[in-house]
């Protein structure tokens, strides 16, 4: 963006040396300076939907065929690009299916090129964890090419009712950086189990029982034996809980029992499996039976929202941003067990 | 040179984003305000700050479907003097007439708590309508949740099938001529519904409760016109007196007619019954 900018400036022969704006004179210059910059936003907005690469996006390849990519642990800002979920690419003998797609175009628009530096091979599923908009807006990325784009039975449903607010919101806190983002709703909706075929590999998809959210997918790759576990599994960044806790922890139960070489989760790294998931499990019980007990002493919404706490040993990330959340939804939901 | 013309841009942008929230700020100048106050209150004036109710929210929507929201009386209610009405108004949601509370002197207070859905930054406020016809507004600015939450529902499966549950439940023993703090629940999706998507065809209507009325025998206690700025399985905690033994009764009706009862006798266990749709 940058030097798409400074570009533009030479290419008119504006350059601020020739206005006699030398880096130490921008202070003293606000107008030009406002000038520069609002013109420089103009071609910004403009170009955005040729997004540049994200200059640092990694990937890894912890088993053949398999790449993944760790997003940051934070919340979405202009400077991470919304670049803050754990996203990848499967690989197969046919074609390429992707699981999930980042918080914003330019963010799929990297995985696309991190996807062509690997293969030529056609991208044919583009894969949805859930309905979260750090994991679908890159899905616009894929366009393009035409893909499958899969889902939970429930996800066309949820982005129409929540796919405004998220793009909204996403707008008001990114800016232009979120330029190019879009909703793209499922092709294909997976209601219980299905294999999906990349040409000699197949993916084994899962529908969940509301947990995370209403509508959470789990990819297992069988030959690799890598699990996806997108937000039913946070390492690290502090567990969300968008849809049931009573779902969430009978799903973190049967999760337990899964045989894997390697999960990814959506969030944050996974040393060992299923020991990956302990720290989130104690998390969501200790929620459960704080509300619980806040419940049973009467206690109003707003006052166990500041009163019900956390194990702070377990230094969990975004937990500022996340726990009274979970607070809310926990007690929205078991005051009806009362 | 570049990073300069970034935190330039950078700038740019905070000094105009400054600039927007600082009038968001105003409350009074907020146009969709003015409009309502037209709208409603015919321009009459009304006076300023909590002396009559006090507001009570978050600062921050943690979770943008559930806000909790009270409206504190800070008189009790007597026939010489009482809270005739109270308006909870949500500016920048879709509907900002969130709800509006009828009140009577068996109400004993003039309180309400409830929980809201919370679209943007917005502000929130509470107008008391007293019995000698005065106006009174507390005004909060509540800013909106991160930009993964939303104020939808989290399971539309599991609230089609308990629509119509109720609980009504009186948590302090009844004892004459004391405010007796009751808390109705309602399990309804209280959905703004979706239109028609031309490629799928799928549609929701608008599904959501309308009115509310509590009686305790022939003394309404609180009685409400609500809407979907209301969460999803709309919950109520208000005060009443109780005078004789009897009956609490609510009677909820939704926008598509449905009608759901529950009561609670007063002399005896204190968690109410519930009933099916009629
Ligand atoms: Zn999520």
């Amino acid at each position: 963006m940058n030097e798409a900018c400074a570009a533009a400036f030479a290419a008119w022969g504006l350059t601020p040396a020739l206005w006699g704006l030398t880096p130490a004179s921008w202070g003293q210059t606000p107008v030009f300076t406002w000038l520069f910059a609002a013109a420089c936003a103009a071609i910004t907005w403009s170009c955005a939907v040729c997004a540049e690469p994200l200059p640092d996006f990694q990937i890894e390849n912890p088993a053949p065929g398999v790449y993944v990519h760790y997003g940051e642990q934070a919340e979405m800002t202009p400077a991470n690009a919304g670049d803050i979920a754990n996203l990848g690419f499967v690989v197969g003998d046919r074609c390429v299916a992707v699981i999930d797609t980042g918080g914003t175009y330019a963010v799929g628009r990297a995985l696309r090129l991190a996807i062509r530096r690997v293969t030529s091979k056609p991208v044919c599923y583009v894969i949805n964890t859930h309905v979260h908009p750090d994991h679908v807006f890159g899905n616009a990325a894929f366009a393009d090419d035409a893909p499958v784009f899969v889902g939970h039975a429930t996800l066309a449903q949820s982005l129409r009712r929540r796919g405004p607010n998220y793009l909204n919101a996403l707008t008001r806190d990114l800016g232009a950086v979120a330029a190019g983002s879009a909703l793209v709703s499922p092709t294909h909706a997976v209601a219980s189990d299905e294999r999906l075929d990349l040409g000699g590999r197949s993916l084994g998809v899962r529908a969940w029982k509301t947990a995370h959210t209403d509508g959470d997918l789990t990819v297992f790759d069988e030959s690799s034996g890598t699990l996806w576990l997108g937000d039913l599994c946070f390492v690290g960044h502090l567990p969300v809980v968008d849809g049931s806790l009573r779902g969430f922890l009978s799903a973190i139960r049967e999760l337990r029992t899964v045989t894997a070489q390697r999960v990814v989760p959506g969030h944050g790294r996974a040393a060992a499996w299923p020991a990956a998931i302990a720290p989130q499990a104690r998390y969501l019980e200790r929620l459960l039976a704080d509300v619980r007990a806040a419940l049973a002493a009467g206690t109003p919404l707003a006052q166990a929202i500041d009163g019900v706490g956390y194990d702070a040993a377990e230094r969990w990330l975004l937990a500022d941003r996340f726990h009274k959340r979970n607070v809310t939804a926990a007690y929205a939901e078991l005051e009806w067990d009362e | 040179m570049s990073s300069r013309v970034l935190s330039a841009v950078l700038a740019l942008w905070l000094a105009t984003s400054a600039v927007s929230r600082a009038q968001d700020n105003d409350a009074a100048a907020n146009p969709i305000w003015q409009r309502l106050h037209a709208q409603l209150f015919g321009g009459a004036p009304i006076s300023v700050g909590d002396s009559v109710v006090a507001l009570e929210t978050p600062t921050r929507a943690e979770d943008a479907a559930i806000v909790p929201v009270a409206m504190r009386a800070q008189f009790a209610q007597t026939k010489e003097r009482y809270i005739d009405k109270l308006w909870l108004i949500i500016d920048d949601n879709p509907s900002p007439i969130a709800a509006v509370f009828q009140f009577t002197p068996s109400s004993g207070r003039a309180d309400i708590e409830t929980r809201v859905r919370i679209e943007q930054y917005t502000h929130v406020r509470a107008i008391a309508l007293v019995s000698d016809g005065t106006l009174h507004m507390a005004t909060n600015y509540v800013k909106a949740s991160g930009g993964c939450s939303a104020p939808a529902g989290k399971d539309a499966v599991a609230a089609r099938a308990h629509l119509g549950d109720m609980r009504l439940r009186v948590y302090d023993a009844p004892a004459a001529g004391r405010a007796a703090l009751v808390q109705l629940m309602i399990s309804h999706p209280n959905d703004s519904g979706l239109a028609m998507d031309q490629l799928t065809r799928n549609y929701a209507p608008p599904h959501f409760v309308r009115s509310v009325e509590v009686r305790h025998g022939a003394n309404l206690v609180m009685s409400a016109t609500v809407d979907f700025s209301i969460s999803e399985n709309p919950n109520f905690r208000f005060y009443f007196v109780p005078g004789d033994a009897g009956e609490l009764e609510a009677k909820v009706v939704d926008n598509q007619n449905l009608a759901f009862t529950a009561s609670v006798k007063l002399d005896s266990p204190r968690v109410g019954a519930v009933s099916a749709p009629r």
